[in-house]
């Protein structure tokens, strides 16, 4: 039996029945990994040993008639920029190789009450810095549709779609969780910002980044999202508000639903096969009964480069950490103290990273920080304010997750292009706004995601809204083939 | 051009990291790239805008004044590249 | 020679009397052990977020209205950003642009006149953790090691406006504030132990001149001494540079102390720019009126306060007040002693006097002194009812610092009674008179010097022990 293939909440089903075991569903989660992991390299390391003690504890609990929770026994793989106490945290960086965490993230402590089963760590793009993982110490990841091709920023979603994993756990920065489901047919959920403590994830950019879950299906990002949300007092930005049962959303049901489609993002530098795919959907939904409004959200060309200040400014200052000092990379010939830190993180940070940095510090310092920095928190406010316009007209948003589908790795492709890419997803890391990308055709072999944003804290409406579309279409169906050449 | 090699030195310094001579003028020509990209957002209004500083409407977000056991110092030492009586060891301070 | 008035602001930092770090849990205690008050936080491992210590809040409100500042409602904090060993995250959450205290004072008085020093702000902030070196010095060292204990205790920094004009009003100033900051037990206010720490921004400018000159940072002063001596001696170097023609840069210098000068550290011209931002990793903090209100109501007794009442209620003279309530622990000390002493003025005495003087002697303060209150004021007491006259009390405050007895039990140890019986006085006055005729002849010849003579060697026989008073007077009676 192909284990891998459920969805979480099938196998809990399975599970509770006692037609499986954990143990065997580890198994082959684990089989599986050894099958196709070297022509997807999703992972950065794994941790067998203990994802089977773990699921030996939930077959004791199910075998004394003990209730399990929703996600007991299902595996799940981690971005490897979230903590799991005793493993490595390397954000796919040489700065941190090696480094275990000596402290479980709050959504690590959370899945352990649930009995989650960790099976390792995923590759990614270094320190989420880039929209593919070819910067990775480890090596790039392979889209399981095309081996050819790009998983996105993190490989998270990749691992989902190959079975490596049932569902997997990620952080959202500028779209890097959604864009790599996108890419993957999987279903990608990014909360709203301060619904989940961040305690725990090694941070990018503090004031955007935020855990979400990608998944097979909304069902399983409904019951992740129960799992994984509410107050933690160890972030000062955890928000204290009311955490209701996401998956009471999962209802049929969009009937008088106002969904807002803005034209910046169905404009030319959006794929036309895309859009055709994205506009299917929108008929869709109008058929079965919501109302669609056209929206316009005026700043959204300004996105990407207010987040490239935004981000790089924080990250700058969130990687100073990374100086040799105390753990990680350090260069044992420099002679100074300034000397080490500098050819330390010199060796330690790729390419990429560090021209992130060296522009995140340049538009902090004196002369360029309220022309560049403080600017561009104005223009988050234009771009949030855009938001809370169009939300006056409509209670959620259709976007197409990505302009692009997940491109070939030999792709010539301007940096700057590269960048905009992340166009449809930023704007609502900007906004701290919930999102959802779910399966919603497929152009050349290749999945295409629609995103939905809601208003802040409404993560029900776009649950419920992606669940209508979902049940209504076989998209989330398909299976990655694992072709093409790698 | 905007950014010139003082001012990528300059930079670097601050930052920490280090641009090689013979690697400058392709980092200038990227770096000035970079700065033609971002210098679009010069082209809006902003006079009478608040810059978002918090996404959050939340404040006083207080911890009380408890102490709590941090980690053993052989926890803490546990990745230290080098050690010196319990201290994470480090070379020369003043150049 | 151009005459030069000296222009001095102090930056003080007060490490807060909290029992944890500002922004992490662990413990604020200092130990000698390194690197076992940290955390993931202070380690500054990936992942870890700050949470502020309501406490340190609550402190910083508290010095800023024991020092007249205006507590301001809307506060966020910011990221200072440099590289240095000791700073485990390389950026210090401070706050820039929205400190917690603005425009405040404290009243100085140098030489009976008395100033008042604007305080220009308050800012909460962290402290950073500690370079061990391996040599003698940090410039001779091949390496060190860090320690993070410290790292991450709370700070706030007072910064004063550049008032003051001299070394003894930037002293005075420090003495102030110090007492306040222990009165309002914000902070424990140990120079030397690096709890309170000042640097002094020094410049001078021609003598009628409205332009300020380059300013000097000097860091290192962890002693009023130190603050004194370093002021002088920058002062004096800038006054030669500019006499000789030179040009002064603005720079941090350190002071050496045991050279007794100030050197350069680095040129803050080229070196510095912290490149501040709002910290997302934290929320504002907003102060509403009944907060603030609520600590103005339990602020404690301040020192001009205190000054005011022990001149009031004690007939203290000014002087004696306010040398009292410089500290806390002597002022405390004063309040338990003339609870039993039935002469305020006579426990000032003690306390101005041979108290402080043994104390500086010893290098203690007040609160290592080991006669107790009630002890100084039987010993007031004594003198004041003519049982010890002043000179033998001198003698049995001697023993009471040898030995912790009560003074009645140390004279009647000692036999050091005062000898008031009239027929023993007077035994001794005859005695005296028969033997010195020369001096009674003197006196009668309206000599009145004559008798201090006599008087003393009437004492000398009773070995200090006869009342002087009644000595004098029936000496007189007696030759009359």
């Amino acid at each position: 039996m192909d284990l891998f293939k459920y969805t979480a909440h099938e196998l809990h089903e399975k599970l509770v029945n006692k037609e499986i075991t954990a143990v065997e569903l580890v198994n082959s989660v684990y089989a599986r990994i050894d099958e196709v992991e070297e022509q997807v390299n999703a992972y950065i390391s794994m941790s067998k040993e203990e994802a089977l003690a773990q699921a030996e504890k939930v077959d004791a609990k199910i075998a004394a008639g003990e209730a399990i929770a929703p996600l007991a026994g299902i595996p799940v793989v981690f971005k490897d920029n979230i903590n799991i106490t005793g493993q490595v945290t390397s954000c796919a960086s040489k700065m941190l190789n090696g480094v275990s965490a000596i402290f479980d993230a709050h959504v690590t402590e959370n899945l352990r009450k649930e009995d989650a089963v960790f099976l390792g760590k995923a590759n990614m793009a270094e320190f989420s810095i880039g929209n593919t993982t070819d910067n990775s110490f480890f090596g790039a990841a392979h889209n399981p549709w095309n081996l050819n091709c790009v998983t996105g920023g993190c490989a998270t979603a990749a691992a989902v779609a190959a079975g490596e994993a049932v569902w997997a756990l990620a952080s959202d920065t500028s779209g890097d969780l959604r864009q790599p489901a996108a890419y993957a047919g999987c279903v990608g959920l990014k909360p709203t910002y301060g619904r989940v403590s961040r305690l725990g994830l090694a941070a990018y950019a503090s004031s955007m980044d935020q855990i979400g879950a990608v998944t097979k299906d909304v069902t399983d990002a409904a019951t992740i999202l129960n799992a994984i949300c509410g107050k933690d007092d160890r972030d000062s930005t955890s928000w204290e508000v009311e955490t209701p049962d996401f998956t009471q959303a999962l209802v049929q049901d969009v009937k008088g639903l106002r969904i807002g489609v803005p034209k910046e993002y169905f404009g030319e530098n959006v794929d036309a096969k895309i859009k055709a795919e994205v506009e299917k959907a929108i008929a869709q939904y109008k058929e079965l009964g919501a109302e669609i409004v056209e929206v316009s959200l005026p700043h959204t060309k300004y996105a990407v480069r207010t987040f490239y200040v935004i981000a790089n400014g924080e990250a700058g200052a969130n990687f100073a950490r990374y100086d040799g000092v105390r753990y990680g990379y350090r260069n044992m010939e420099a002679q100074s103290a300034s000397d080490m830190t500098a050819r330390s993180r010199n060796e330690g940070f790729g390419e990429e990273v560090k021209l992130r940095l060296l522009f995140g510090t340049h538009v902090l310092s004196k002369g360029y920080y309220e022309n560049y920095y403080v600017r561009a928190m104005k223009v988050r406010t234009l771009i949030r304010n855009d938001f809370e316009e169009a939300f006056k007209q409509c209670d959620v948003l259709l976007t197409p997750t990505t302009p692009v589908l997940a491109e070939a790795y030999n792709t010539e492709m301007d940096a700057f292009a590269k960048y905009e890419l992340d166009f449809t997803t930023v704007t609502a890391n900007l906004a701290g706004l919930p999102a959802i990308t779910v399966p919603c055709g497929m152009v050349d072999g290749m999945p295409v995601g629609m995103q939905l944003i809601g208003k802040v804290l409404d993560e029900a409406t776009i649950l419920k809204a992606a669940y209508t579309f979902e049940q209504a279409t076989d998209f989330h169906k398909a299976m990655a083939p694992l072709g093409g050449n790698k | 051009m905007k950014v010139t090699a003082d001012i990528a030195k300059r930079i670097a310094d601050l930052t920490k990291v280090i641009i090689p001579e013979a690697e400058m003028d392709a980092y200038l020509e990227h770096y000035n790239k970079v700065f033609d990209y971002a210098d679009e957002l010069q082209q809006l209004d902003t006079e009478n805008v608040e810059p978002t500083v918090y996404i959050l409407p939340i404040y006083n977000a207080f911890r009380e004044d408890v102490a709590l056991e941090g980690v053993s110092q052989e926890v803490a030492l546990k990745d230290a590249p080098a050690v010196h009586n319990g201290g994470f060891k480090v070379p020369r301070v003043m150049e | 020679m151009t005459k030069y008035t000296t222009v001095i602001g102090l930056e003080v930092h007060a490490e807060l009397k909290t029992k944890s770090k500002a922004f992490c849990t662990c413990s604020a205690e200092f130990t000698n052990v390194p690197n076992t008050h940290v955390c993931p936080g202070c380690l500054g491992l990936p992942g870890t977020l700050p949470v502020l210590n309501k406490q340190v809040v609550e402190f910083a409100i508290r010095a800023g209205l024991a020092v007249n500042c205006e507590i301001q409602k809307y506060n966020k904090f910011d990221r200072k950003s440099y590289f240095y060993p000791d700073l485990c995250t390389n950026y210090q959450i401070s706050q820039l642009d929205k400190p917690i205290c603005l425009a405040g004072h404290i009243d100085i008085n140098v030489d009976g006149e008395e100033k008042r020093i604007g305080v220009t702000r308050i800012h909460m902030e962290q402290d950073a953790g500690k370079l061990v070196h391996s040599g003698a010095t940090i410039s001779t060292s091949d390496f060190s090691a860090v320690d993070y204990n410290r790292a991450g205790v709370a700070l706030i920094e007072i910064v004063s406006e550049p008032d003051m004009r001299s070394a003894e009003e930037a002293r005075a100033y420090m003495e102030n504030l110090k007492a306040i900051l222990e009165y309002t037990d914000v902070c424990d206010c140990k120079m030397q132990e690096g709890s309170l720490r000042c640097d002094a921004n020094v410049s001078i400018m021609p003598e009628g001149a409205t332009e300020f000159g380059t300013r000097v940072e000097i860091k290192n002063l962890n002693s009023f001494r130190a603050l004194v001596r370093a002021i002088e001696y920058e002062v004096e170097r800038q006054k030669e540079v500019l006499e000789e023609g030179g040009r002064l840069i603005q720079e941090t210098r350190t002071w050496d102390d045991a050279n007794g000068v100030t050197l350069s550290m680095r040129n803050k011209e080229t070196a510095e720019d912290y490149r501040y931002f709002p910290d997302a990793d934290l929320v504002p903090v907003i102060i509403d009126d009944a907060w603030i209100e609520r600590v103005r109501a339990e602020l404690p007794e301040l020192p001009a306060q205190r000054q005011a009442r022990l001149m009031e209620q004690h007939g203290l003279p000014k002087y004696d007040a306010s040398i009292i309530v410089s500290t806390k622990a002597m002022a405390e000390y004063f309040d338990e002693a003339v609870k039993t002493a039935k002469d305020a003025k006579g426990v000032s005495n003690w306390l101005l006097g041979d108290v402080s003087a043994y104390l500086n002697n010893e290098g203690i303060t007040i609160s290592e002194f080991k006669v107790t209150p009630a002890h100084l004021a039987e010993l007031v007491n004594l003198t004041k009812d003519g049982v010890l006259s002043s000179k033998l009390a001198k003698k049995v405050f001697t023993e009471m610092l040898k030995e912790d007895k009560a003074p009645g039990a140390l004279v009647k140890e000692l036999g050091l009674e005062q000898v008031s019986d009239e027929g023993a006085i007077m035994k001794l006055v005859e005695e005296t008179i028969a033997e010195n005729p020369q001096s009674v002849a003197d006196f009668k010849a309206g000599k009145d010097r004559a008798i201090g003579f006599l008087v003393g060697q009437i004492m000398k026989k009773s070995k200090g022990k006869a009342n002087p008073g009644m000595v004098q007077k029936m000496l007189k009676e007696k030759m009359q």
